[in-house]
């Protein structure tokens, strides 16, 4: 046997036992309590098998690796958009007609669809609102937040603290929760923003998770683990949209004069969302086209040929925090106002891991990318709902893999084509 | 020309138990063309850091215009007309060049959050004069036909004029140049020369260079600062340079 | 009880707790020394561990095996194994491929690893507490009565006796062994030791195992002080792990050990004065002043940046 085959025996025995022993201790056993003591059980030979399985492709995959790995690459290459094609959708005029579209279909789709459907479009509205806004931070600025999550939460809260002590509604509350989000980001930034890109992420989940627990703990002010309740849902100038509407005020279908229908609700809640996307979508296009936009860009290439231009990181890393959280803050009041309900569970770590998944798998920078990753975060697992269980996993997998295959996310973000003009 | 523009004093870098840079001296002139050179490792560059806020000088003065400056951080430096570039290129390299560009005017530009979100005219007009002025740039360089390109995908010579027009975007009076002429060919080492020639005499910038291209240093300097192992060896004019035995001794091969 | 048997015993239990932290925490400090990256996934090698330690335990215990010897060798056996194997194919399939470049794009890969790992565990093991009793029950009692004096429970002298050993062994391999010196050239400047014939790979390869080990010797004697595991584990104990590790200056491995034996008397006294569900805020509140006001820790370098 030559030296070559013996090395790549070698290596196949040995990742087939490490896949065995990372596969079969906590999957093929399982810790099952029965009465008061604990018991180990084997698992179904379904899932031995698979185990097995996996061993032994991997076995093969390192015995033959490199005859595999030349046989991949003189396999046909995914057939690519044909050149004419490509330049008809990327040209300015082309993206303005589509973008029409979109916002005409977006507007009309919801009168002719079913409530649910409606609703998960709003969540999914949400996701976007908060991608886009994390987008500003990370995929703009390059400053890696993790504990975004923490301004989603001052704005839901802040509407629900000030609807539930000083009955103030919707429409008032919502610039309020974006300037207070944005002033957390403000404080928050200003001491971290200097610190190197691992510690920030780092400190940034910290703050996300102090927020929390502090939103958990004081009872008194926030409704502890339960949370604030019962808050208002936001009006059409003064109607609401409850079947019955509360003292001194008139409801949505008393006015016109039409029967009650709960989905009007739902819409009017999904039109609200639109209307704030789109707002978000208008002022990120114009900051990318404003000298902020540029300096958060060339930030995050190269901070050190910043410094050397007269740019103060500082300031630009701050401007950009406090921008993205005041967004937070819009969706999370948005939030408060659709569930009714505000918990602090509703804020963990795993929703800002989500954010990011989206932003990432999106491509950083790209809004349109971002939109399409929200899409596909939200709505998939709504459509399997089998398969939901295995959401995270299939996040934490997905965003590993889309790190390892295409970090620049699946539409990478476009340069503005800039006239000079002579 | 009363006072130079630029002068360092007894400047030394320490890191731990290096001294990187012992007791070096410079005195610089408006419009004048200094170079300094010396074997590799001999701590030009760490110079450079300490003069543009990089690095915090261990000790030693540094004044522009006769105010004190070291200990300042970069972009305040910087934000004082002292600009730089580096031994591997800087550029924005996803941006494109007249990104890059426009990217460098950003304290000259109306960055007012309202005019840029509703378009004001003072914001257009901010706009269309950044742009017109990196487009006068662009073309003072040779790269206009490269404006909408990525800068990481110019050549590497084209890179480097790059740099130095985005420098000029500050409007700058001081200009350092970290090996301006490294892998450039002779014919791009002659441009680069013209180049120098013009940021002098039509924008009236005072630059300062690290270089051991000795064919260029000799032709274009004013003044030479010769540093070795961190110390400064001698100083003068090219043809005084070019006689000086420490310096012969030292590195100067062939002239 | 007297004040000052109250603080010895707050002593006392915040060193136990945080030479666990400790432990784990040296695997944050090596993996971040050699390669520059925090490893977000650690904590949950440190949860596998856990899991393993009690699947060993709880096995065995159904096989009627149950001297406590035999089991709790067992259980540090099996947990180090699979922890290192975690901790090695996490750096391959995760790691390795995205070295070099960007440092947000390694991170970002091990943030979705963390997630994949907590997860699998969740789905496979279900997510609710698994309790083992106490399989070292007892205590010294210093003073004059356990109200009265200092209580050390012999789970708290097997902790402080084995994260001892632990060290002592590790100071040994590094300082004196072959790959230990390989591993100290890499931290110290990982592309001339590639130059100078140094396999960087393996040895990167061997940071993470090490780590993972060191992981898995924390979760079998916290596992067994606590009696309580579920898969949320490794996410607080991988936070305050890293603000041990940071605490005493990253890439350190003293600091780490420091770092972390001054988290446990932290959170011990800030327990105390702030009660007890405040105990992570302490971790938290720690981790954000050190990184604001000292980011290099306590032992660590100041880093100059290369212009």
């Amino acid at each position: 046997m030559s030296l070559a085959i013996r090395k790549n025996l070698k290596t196949a025995f040995f990742s087939a036992l490490l896949v065995v022993a990372v596969a079969y201790p906590v999957l093929g056993l399982k810790l099952t309590t029965v009465g008061i003591k604990l018991e180990v059980q084997g698992a179904s030979p379904a899932v031995l098998w698979t185990i097995a399985g996996c061993a032994i492709a991997m076995f093969f995959w390192q015995l033959f690796r490199s005859q595999l790995n030349a046989a991949w690459s003189h396999a046909p290459k995914l057939p690519s958009l044909p050149a004419q094609a490509s330049n008809f959708l990327t040209l300015p005029s082309t993206q303005r007609w589509v973008i029409l579209g979109l916002i005409m279909v977006a507007l009309a789709w919801p009168f002719f669809g079913s409530r649910g459907a409606v609703d998960i479009a709003t969540l999914i509205l949400i996701y976007v609102m908060l991608g886009l806004g994390l987008n500003i931070v990370v995929g703009l600025a390059g400053l890696l937040d993790l504990g975004y999550v923490g301004f989603y939460a001052v704005g839901a809260y802040s509407y629900a603290l000030l609807s539930h002590y000083y009955g103030l509604g919707f429409w008032v509350c919502l610039p309020i929760a974006g300037l207070m989000a944005a002033f957390f980001g403000f404080v928050l930034g200003f001491p971290v923003l200097r610190l190197r890109g691992d510690y920030l992420a780092i400190v940034t989940l910290g703050f996300g998770e102090i927020i929390r627990i502090l939103l958990r703990n004081m009872t008194e002010v926030t409704g502890g683990p339960n949370g604030i309740s019962d808050i208002e849902k936001p009006t059409l100038f003064g109607l609401s949209f409850d079947r019955r509407a509360a003292e001194g005020m008139q409801t949505f279908h008393e006015y016109f004069g039409i029967a009650y229908n709960g989905i009007n609700k739902v819409i009017f809640l999904y039109l609200i969302a639109l209307v704030l996307v789109l707002l978000t979508l208008f002022v990120i296009n114009r900051l990318l086209r404003m000298p902020i936009g540029r300096a958060w860009e060339a930030l995050r290439e190269d901070e050190i040929a910043c410094r050397a231009l007269g740019m103060n990181p500082t300031v630009i890393k701050l401007s950009a925090f406090t921008l993205g959280a005041a967004f937070a803050g819009f969706a999370g009041s948005f939030f408060a106002a659709r569930q009714g309900l505000v918990t602090p569970e509703s804020f963990t770590f795993i929703e800002s891991a989500i954010i990011l998944a989206i932003v990432v798998l999106g491509g950083m920078g790209s809004q349109l990318g971002i939109i399409l990753a929200a899409v596909v975060m939200i709505l998939l697992p709504e459509l399997m709902r089998e398969f939901s269980e295995y959401r995270m996993l299939m996040f934490g997998a997905l965003m590993v893999l889309m790190m390892i295959w295409r970090p620049q996310g699946l539409l990478p973000m476009q340069r503005p084509h800039l006239e000079l003009k002579q | 020309m009363s006072r130079p523009i630029l002068e360092v004093s007894g400047l030394s870098m320490r890191f731990g138990g290096l001294l990187a840079v012992n007791g070096v001296g410079l005195s610089v002139n408006e419009k004048q063309v200094v170079s300094m050179i010396g074997p590799n490792g001999a701590g030009k560059t760490t110079v450079f850091n300490c003069l543009t806020g990089f690095y915090q000088p261990t000790s030693g003065s540094v004044r522009l215009d006769g105010e004190a400056i070291e200990g300042l951080p970069g972009h305040k430096i910087a934000q004082k007309g002292v600009v730089r570039t580096f031994q591997n290129v800087r550029l924005f390299k996803d941006m494109t060049a007249v990104e890059n560009l426009l990217v460098a005017q950003h304290r000259h530009l109306n960055t007012n959050f309202l005019s840029g979100l509703f378009k004001t005219p003072a914001f257009r007009r901010s706009e269309r004069e950044a742009m017109a002025h990196a487009a006068h740039w662009l073309e003072q360089v040779n790269l206009t036909e490269f404006a909408n390109r990525p800068a990481g995908t110019l050549a590497y010579g084209q890179q480097r004029r790059l740099e130095i027009a985005r420098c000029m975007m500050t409007r700058p009076r001081i200009l350092m140049l970290d090996e301006p002429a490294a892998g450039l060919n002779p014919r791009e080492t002659d441009d680069l020369k013209a180049l120098i020639g013009v940021l002098r005499d039509q924008h009236n910038v005072t630059v300062l260079l690290i270089e051991h291209d000795m064919k260029l240093v000799m032709s274009i300097s004013d003044h030479i600062y010769v540093i070795n192992q961190g110390t400064p060896l001698a100083d003068g004019t090219p043809e005084q340079i070019r006689e000086n035995p420490d310096v012969i001794k030292a590195y100067l091969g062939e002239a | 009880m007297p004040e000052h048997y109250h603080y010895l015993q707050q002593l006392i239990n915040g060193l136990t707790v945080g030479s666990t932290y400790a432990l784990i925490a040296i695997g944050y400090t090596m993996v971040y020394g050699i390669i520059g990256m925090i490893n977000f996934a650690h904590g949950e090698v440190y949860m596998i561990g856990a899991y393993i330690a009690f699947i060993v335990i709880a096995g065995l215990t159904m096989m009627g095996l149950d001297s406590l010897p035999v089991v709790m060798i067992a259980a540090f056996a099996g947990s180090i194994i699979i922890a290192s194997a975690y901790g090695y194919s996490i750096e391959r399939v995760a790691y390795r491929p995205l070295r070099g470049g960007n440092r947000l794009i390694p991170l970002i890969s091990a943030i979705g690893m963390s997630i994949f790992l907590q997860n699998q565990i969740l789905l496979a093991q279900d997510s609710k507490d698994k309790a083992i009793p106490n399989l070292l029950p007892g205590n010294f009692v210093l003073g004059e009565s356990a109200m009265n004096g200092v209580v050390i429970s012999y789970m708290q002298v097997l902790i402080f006796v084995v994260t001892f050993v632990v060290m002592l062994a590790l100071t040994a391999f590094i300082s004196r062994s072959r790959l230990g010196r390989a591993c100290r050239a890499c931290a110290e400047d990982i592309k001339m030791a590639n130059l100078l014939g140094i396999n960087t790979n393996n040895i990167i390869a061997l940071t993470f195992v090490i780590g993972a080990a060191l992981a898995g010797v924390a979760a079998v004697l916290l596992g067994m002080q606590y009696g309580v595991i579920n898969p949320h584990l490794g996410f607080l104990a991988g936070i305050k792990a890293f603000t041990a590790a940071v605490l005493g200056g990253i890439g350190s491995i003293p600091g780490a050990v420091l770092g972390g034996l001054l988290l446990g008397l932290a959170e011990a006294f800030g327990a105390d004065i702030f009660g007890d569900q405040y105990k992570d805020v302490v971790a938290f509140s720690l981790l954000i002043l050190v990184l604001l006001f000292r980011p290099t820790g306590i032992l660590g370098r100041p880093e100059v940046e290369k212009v």
